[in-house]
């Protein structure tokens, strides 16, 4: 870590628009597309001002339609650009599944090598603030299935600041999700801070229980472990960071260590990303564990509108910790 | 082939130590014959077997602790032959051979000659035991015997937490070998206060007790009492005890839905009266063995029973039926001179009586006051299985009962199946 003398405090939402206006800075052949990212400052405000400063040739609002500027990004990558595509949400995303996946993810395997596709996609994602089950969708689970693609999903304000340059270094296709309850928080960005795309981090040390998580949830993880602190239960906070490819070895070096493990997961929970960590954890550390592997995700439902309903439905602290405590038995 | 398994001698009983075995390979076993001692956590008993056969092999050895339903002997049948146990057994091993490790098995009573000498782990033969993976693979790396290592995870499982504590345990029991013999004692007295207070938890937290107390006149059945007594010999005289306890076998045949057991959800009335009395131990705890079909029983044998029933608690030699098949606690407090009790139900018993002291009271009858000995008999019961109605209907016939001591004399001749134990 650098010198907390250069700390600062910013909003993820911030640390965000700090990282795109560097990468537009620094590489002229980086633009950025999607719909409201000009003159509207971006539906979350992440591009706002970056119109008046790099103009409309490299700040370029888009109609809706997810299909045709998802496919202009390809082109534009295949090109020799450094397109960064904002789609809105998640849940528009399905409009571009077939350019994401069908030619995206397998231009370069399709092409005998002869070309790569260095395009990154930014998206929320998400639930819990009332948008209802259209709105609320997490669908970076089901990206991070997809071979030939790159899945991140930045936690901290210091991934969100630094996160962009690394995918936007990768040859490949790079699918950015920002979790949309995270943009209004606020925390010290490390100065001079450079991350990679590849590592899960360890965001507190404990002994006793690892929380895998990532995303929207590691707010939650992490008051967690603070709450169970006060059980004289020591829990390790596991941020994946990258959904795919998974830091298998992280993972199981935490749970090799605390004999026990909780993911915890905003998707729903049958065939989820949970499910994957789960079955890593099965297939490499399974002498190892003191109790079966237990998860919090969603509730297999739409993500219901109403508050308190919604707040039932996805992860939260309590759940969490209900989890850790029915794996310690006596012990709780 | 009949599986002799190890029984379920309480709601607070999940294990047991054999301490001896009674029969050898070859003895023939008749039904309720006591085959071996075993050690709970409260007490040695002696253990039944309810069905009859040959000894073929014993599986668990003495000092052996395995957890209850564990199979402890097998026995033919008329017509089999100890070949026919011999392959049961390779059977029984087979199935679970990925259990058995040698290392860390402890060897085995044999029957016959080679093939049962191979380790039969407990777990193979009472369905798994719950160990989690490290905890197996550091046990086996401290070649140590999962047998004696109490789980405390998740459903009882046996954690890395639980087989680190049982070798430093171990380690500390090797270092000061003299002190075993107290510390059994203090083990025991910290076993027994253990297993009541996991059953009495489970009791306040599953069971949604109600209360009721009765004050009952005590003066025409003390009278009578006194009366019987002049012609009895010293030795046979009757206690009021065995009264009280007539009185409520008789009055739960009238309301049976006091007697019995709540298991899985539902209430299985028991056919057969057999009350629990409590018996206070002099190293601390209780233990409330049954008075086995106390309502067809006269008040001599009754009396005999419960002296002779109280001297084995004390002494420590119950028999396993005597544990396990209370269906319903009788406490009398009446000794330390307490007026009433209200207790705490026996799961997976739904009611319990109790009684205080038969205390002198002025007492108004035809609106006159006049002193009176009377009993506060209370009754805690499951609100799950009757209500507060039905409770009080009982306490009252409970104290009609007593109004009318020469009844409990008889023998009731209702010709009701015993149940098969």
């Amino acid at each position: 870590m650098s010198d907390n003398t250069n700390n600062r405090r910013i909003s993820y939402r911030a640390a965000l628009h700090d990282g795109l206006r560097e990468a537009l800075q620094q590489d002229p052949r980086v633009f950025l597309l999607g719909e409201d990212v000009g003159r509207y400052g971006g539906t979350y405000a992440v591009s706002r001002g970056l119109l008046d400063e790099f103009g409309p040739e490299r700040i370029r609002d888009t109609p809706l339609s997810e299909l045709a500027f998802v496919g202009i990004g390809i082109g534009a990558a295949l090109g020799g650009m450094r397109p960064i595509v904002e789609v809105m949400t998640v849940n528009f995303s399905l409009l571009a599944l077939d350019q994401i996946i069908n030619t995206a993810a397998i231009y370069h395997h399709m092409s005998g090598g002869q070309f790569s596709v260095p395009l990154v996609i930014r998206m929320s994602t998400g639930a819990g603030r009332q948008v209802a089950a259209q709105h609320s969708n997490s669908f970076e689970g089901w990206y991070a299935h997809i071979p030939g693609i790159k899945i991140l999903a930045p936690a901290t304000i210091e991934d969100a600041r630094y996160i962009l340059a690394a995918a936007l270094a990768d040859p490949d296709p790079v699918l950015l999700f920002e979790h949309a309850a995270l943009y209004n928080v606020e925390g010290e960005l490390p100065a001079n801070e450079t991350v990679d795309i590849k590592s899960a981090k360890v965001r507190r040390k404990g002994t006793d229980v690892t929380l895998i998580t990532y995303g929207g949830s590691l707010p939650k993880a992490l008051q967690a472990a603070e709450a169970m602190a006060q059980d004289n239960i020591s829990a390790e906070v596991l941020d994946l960071r990258v959904l795919r490819p998974l830091d298998t070895e992280a993972i199981v070096a935490s749970v090799r260590k605390c004999h026990r493990a909780v993911v915890i997961d905003e998707g729903w929970r049958s065939g989820s990303l949970s499910a994957e960590v789960m079955a890593r954890i099965m297939e490499q550390a399974f002498f190892d564990l003191d109790a079966p592997v237990a998860r919090v995700c969603a509730e297999e439902v739409p993500i219901p509108y109403a508050r308190h309903l919604e707040e039932a439905a996805l992860p939260q602290p309590e759940k969490i910790v209900a989890a850790v405590k029915a794996l310690l038995g006596e012990r709780a | 082939m009949i599986e002799f398994k190890l029984p379920s001698l309480g709601a607070d009983m999940d294990e047991g130590t054999l301490l001896e075995w009674l029969v050898k390979p070859g003895d023939e076993v008749k039904k309720g014959q006591i085959v071996a001692i075993v050690d709970t956590s409260k007490a040695a008993v002696d253990v039944e077997c309810w069905q009859e056969g040959t000894v073929a092999g014993l599986l668990v050895a003495p000092q052996q602790k395995v957890p209850v339903g564990t199979v402890l002997a097998l026995l033919l049948e008329a017509g089999e032959s100890a070949a026919d146990a011999d392959k049961y057994k390779c059977e029984m091993l087979a199935k679970f051979s990925e259990l058995a490790q040698p290392a860390a098995v402890a060897p085995v009573v044999a029957a016959a000659p080679a093939p049962t000498a191979v380790p039969l782990k407990k777990s193979a033969l009472a369905g798994r035991r719950l160990i989690t993976p490290v905890a197996r693979k550091r046990a086996l790396e401290l070649n140590l015997d999962l047998d004696i290592v109490t789980g405390s995870g998740p459903r009882g499982a046996v954690t890395l937490e639980d087989v680190e504590q049982a070798v430093t345990k171990l380690a500390q029991g090797a270092a000061a070998p003299n002190n075993k013999q107290a510390d059994r004692q203090a083990d025991r007295q910290a076993e027994m206060r253990k297993a009541i207070a996991a059953a009495m938890s489970r009791s306040k937290r599953e069971i949604p007790h109600y209360y009721l107390a009765e004050p009952i006149p005590m003066a025409r059945a003390l009278a009578w009492l006194a009366q019987e007594n002049i012609q009895r010999p010293m030795a046979e005289r009757l206690l009021p005890a065995v009264l009280l306890l007539k009185a409520v076998a008789q009055a739960l045949r009238k309301y049976p839905e006091l007697n019995g057991f709540y298991r899985d959800g539902a209430f299985q009335q028991a056919v057969r009266v057999n009350p629990g009395v409590a018996v206070s131990l002099r190293q601390g705890g209780l233990l409330a063995p049954a008075l086995l079909d106390a309502d067809r029983k006269n008040l001599a044998m009754l009396m005999q029973e419960l002296g002779n029933l109280v001297k084995r608690t004390r002494t420590g030699s119950l028999k396993s039926s005597e544990l396990s098949e209370a269906t319903i606690t009788v406490t009398n407090l009446g000794d330390q001179g307490v007026e009433s009790v209200f207790g705490v139900i026996y799961p997976p018993q739904v009611a319990l009586v109790g009684f205080g002291r038969i205390i002198d009271k002025a007492w108004v009858e035809g609106g006159q006051v006049k002193v009176q000995p009377i009993v506060v008999a209370s009754l805690a019961a499951d609100h799950r299985v009757s209500d507060g109605h039905r409770g009080a209907l009982f306490l009252a016939e409970l104290r009609e009962q007593l109004q009318q001591p020469e009844a409990l004399e008889k023998i009731s001749d209702t010709n009701q199946e015993s149940e098969p134990p």
